[in-house]
């Protein structure tokens, strides 16, 4: 491409022009490059909307069998305080079985005494295909169920069946006191 | 079919406009483009959707300066155009309606493309744009769906951008750089009506590449032969503007009907609540235009191949002209490919039936259970695909034709078009 004609048809070394022509394609690639990337990452989350990102969530006000959904990042966060029933479902499950392995206890976090307390799941509610919001206590394993596209999670939050590649995901979450949690 | 112009300037102001700027030729040129002489209803389409469009953007432009796009006053500013602003149910009801008029026309317009072979040399090009149109159609009512901020707005957006998050590696990232934050919120309500405004003039911009294409090749007809000479055409204007002018006045009928009366009939009651991020309304659909596609996601247990699988339903669309391998156009000439097209056309009622209804619902009793909407979804999506990777192909090569008239004027004289 940048070799020049000399009129009976030569072959020349590059030209001084050939090198304007290049670094003048070059320099306006880099130009559109730089316009683009600000245009591209505008899209990306606003700093005032990354910072909106953890509350204090007090568990003490629930009692066993409950549930409270806290919104959190837009999203709520499903705060479960188990029955020994469920506790007992959730750790009897054969892990090699499930769709995405993981044992109930790699899904709690220690309490601020620092042993985990099996009795309280902390959890994203947005189910992992679609973004749905699962309905607690239904499902074919007594755990979740999400309605839009039939998904079925079990005590812990696992994914046993349907379309949901994930089990339902354990945000970034420490005790801060004896009962209060500390999301994100 | 292009390149003659019968068009002659009498007077001088005409003359000198035409030396230095041929626009009155080029409209007159148009009006008096060269039509196949037996063109049916089926080709009115063309005509209802330039006038769909503009219709929308003209209504859409309007409503813009009464809207609001935040997620704190969207939906109020929805309902308060619909109550309070002077005509604003009319402007709303026509462009809500209208959305649903345009795809219900779109779809008239691909199956009679499909049936009477427009997709087929010279009109590749031609048939890819209007895919192009297609698809920028579905994103623009995709997009404003998002706007009125409902029940069914918001969770249609969580559950279609949730699919941008399937892609393996980038996809939470490119979720996120798709919504602005964490969840569906305002960042995304204002980048959607930012989007859904600018569209439709990418889609017109197209559809004067789509109109350009098509008087450059000259239309396709009912027998799919091509035009032999001037006496196989007519001019467009008198007689076809007044056909389209018919079928219009028809469509408006159908149009004034839904707005006037059933103006939120093809809508769904969850989307006048309000968007509540800590609720999934019980049953998501989307729109009835997306309805055979949502069927085809949910045809497959898992979530990346649902979602290849309906984006292959459109690719196909787009490869079209080199699946089918038949040289005749028409379907008229096809008996075997048109009992399966009609099987297609059925299909895609029973996808769309299908994506209405819950995945374990039973669609057809039999006995004590019967058929899922799951797998009547899983036979509606492998017809979808086997009518255009395996029976366009096949019978191409197999299939028996009839014979095909001499010409246009030849196969009217003898009433065979």
């Amino acid at each position: 491409m940048s070799d020049t004609h000399t009129i009976d048809g030569d072959h020349e070394e590059p030209s001084r022009r050939d090198f304007i022509y290049i670094a003048t394609g070059v320099t306006a690639a880099i130009g559109a490059g730089a316009l683009a990337w600000p245009m591209v990452m505008q899209m990306t989350a606003a700093s005032d909307t990354l910072a909106a990102g953890s509350i204090e969530i007090d568990v003490s006000k629930l009692e066993e069998g409950q549930q409270i959904k806290v919104l959190w990042r837009g999203k709520p966060i499903f705060v479960r305080y188990r029955t020994p029933k469920e506790i007992a479902e959730a750790d009897s499950v054969d892990i090699a079985t499930l769709r995405d392995p993981q044992t109930d206890n790699e899904r709690l976090v220690p309490d601020f005494a620092g042993a985990l307390n099996p009795k309280i799941l902390v959890m994203i509610g947005v189910c992992t295909h679609f973004g749905c919001i699962p309905i607690g206590e239904a499902g074919d394993f007594d755990g979740w169920y999400c309605p839009c596209h039939g998904s079925h999670y079990d005590t812990s939050g696992r994914i046993r069946k349907g379309p949901a590649p994930k089990n339902l995901v354990i945000p970034e979450y420490a005790y801060i006191s004896d009962t209060v949690i500390k999301v994100g | 079919m292009s390149g003659h112009s019968t068009y002659e300037p009498k007077y001088a102001a005409e003359k000198w406009i035409d030396k230095r700027l041929p626009i009155i030729r080029m409209g007159v040129d148009f009006m008096h483009f060269p039509s196949p002489r037996n063109l049916n209803y089926w080709y009115a389409f063309g005509g209802i959707l330039a006038l769909c469009l503009m219709s929308q953007i003209l209504t859409g432009i309007i409503l813009a300066m009464h809207y609001t796009p935040t997620a704190e006053e969207a939906f109020n500013s929805v309902q308060r155009i619909r109550r309070d602003v002077p005509f604003g149910w009319l402007l709303q009801s026509m462009h809500a309606v209208g959305a649903s008029m345009f795809f219900l026309a779109v779809y008239i317009h691909m199956f009679r493309g499909l049936f009477y072979g427009s997709y087929k040399a010279p009109r590749e090009l031609l048939w890819i744009i209007g895919c192009a149109i297609y698809l920028a159609m579905m994103a623009t009512g995709f997009l404003g769906y998002t706007l009125p901020w409902g029940q069914m707005s918001f969770w249609g957006a969580t559950v279609i951008t949730g699919f941008f998050g399937a892609i393996p590696f980038v996809g939470e990232s490119l979720q996120q750089w798709l919504l602005g934050g964490y969840s569906v919120g305002d960042p995304t309500l204002q980048r959607f009506f930012s989007l859904h405004y600018l569209l439709p003039f990418v889609i017109a911009a197209l559809v004067g590449l789509h109109v350009w294409a098509v008087h450059h090749v000259g239309q396709n007809n009912p027998i799919g032969i091509d035009v032999k000479n001037k006496e196989d055409t007519l001019s467009f204007h008198p007689f076809y503007t007044m056909k389209d002018g018919f079928a219009i006045g028809v469509f408006l009928m159908i149009f004034a009907l839904f707005v006037f009366y059933l103006p939120d009939a093809l809508g769904h009651a969850d989307n006048y609540q309000r968007a509540n991020p800590m609720v999934t309304p019980p049953h998501i659909v989307p729109e009835w235009y997306f309805l055979p596609y949502y069927a085809i996601l949910r045809a497959v247990p898992d979530k990346l191949m649902g979602i290849m699988l309906m984006f292959g339903a459109i690719v196909v669309l787009f490869v079209l002209p080199w699946l089918d391998t038949s040289k005749v156009r028409s379907m008229r000439f096809r008996p075997t490919t048109r009992r399966f097209f009609y099987i297609f056309l059925f299909m895609c009622f029973v996808l769309g039936w299908c994506g209405a209804n819950s995945p374990d619902d039973i669609a057809i009793p039999m006995g004590e259970g019967g058929m899922t909407f799951k797998w009547l979804s899983r036979i509606g999506t492998l017809y979808y695909f086997a009518f255009f990777l395996f029976l366009l192909p096949v019978l191409g090569w197999v299939e028996k034709t009839k014979p095909l008239p001499d010409s246009i004027t030849k196969a009217i004289n003898d009433g065979e078009a």
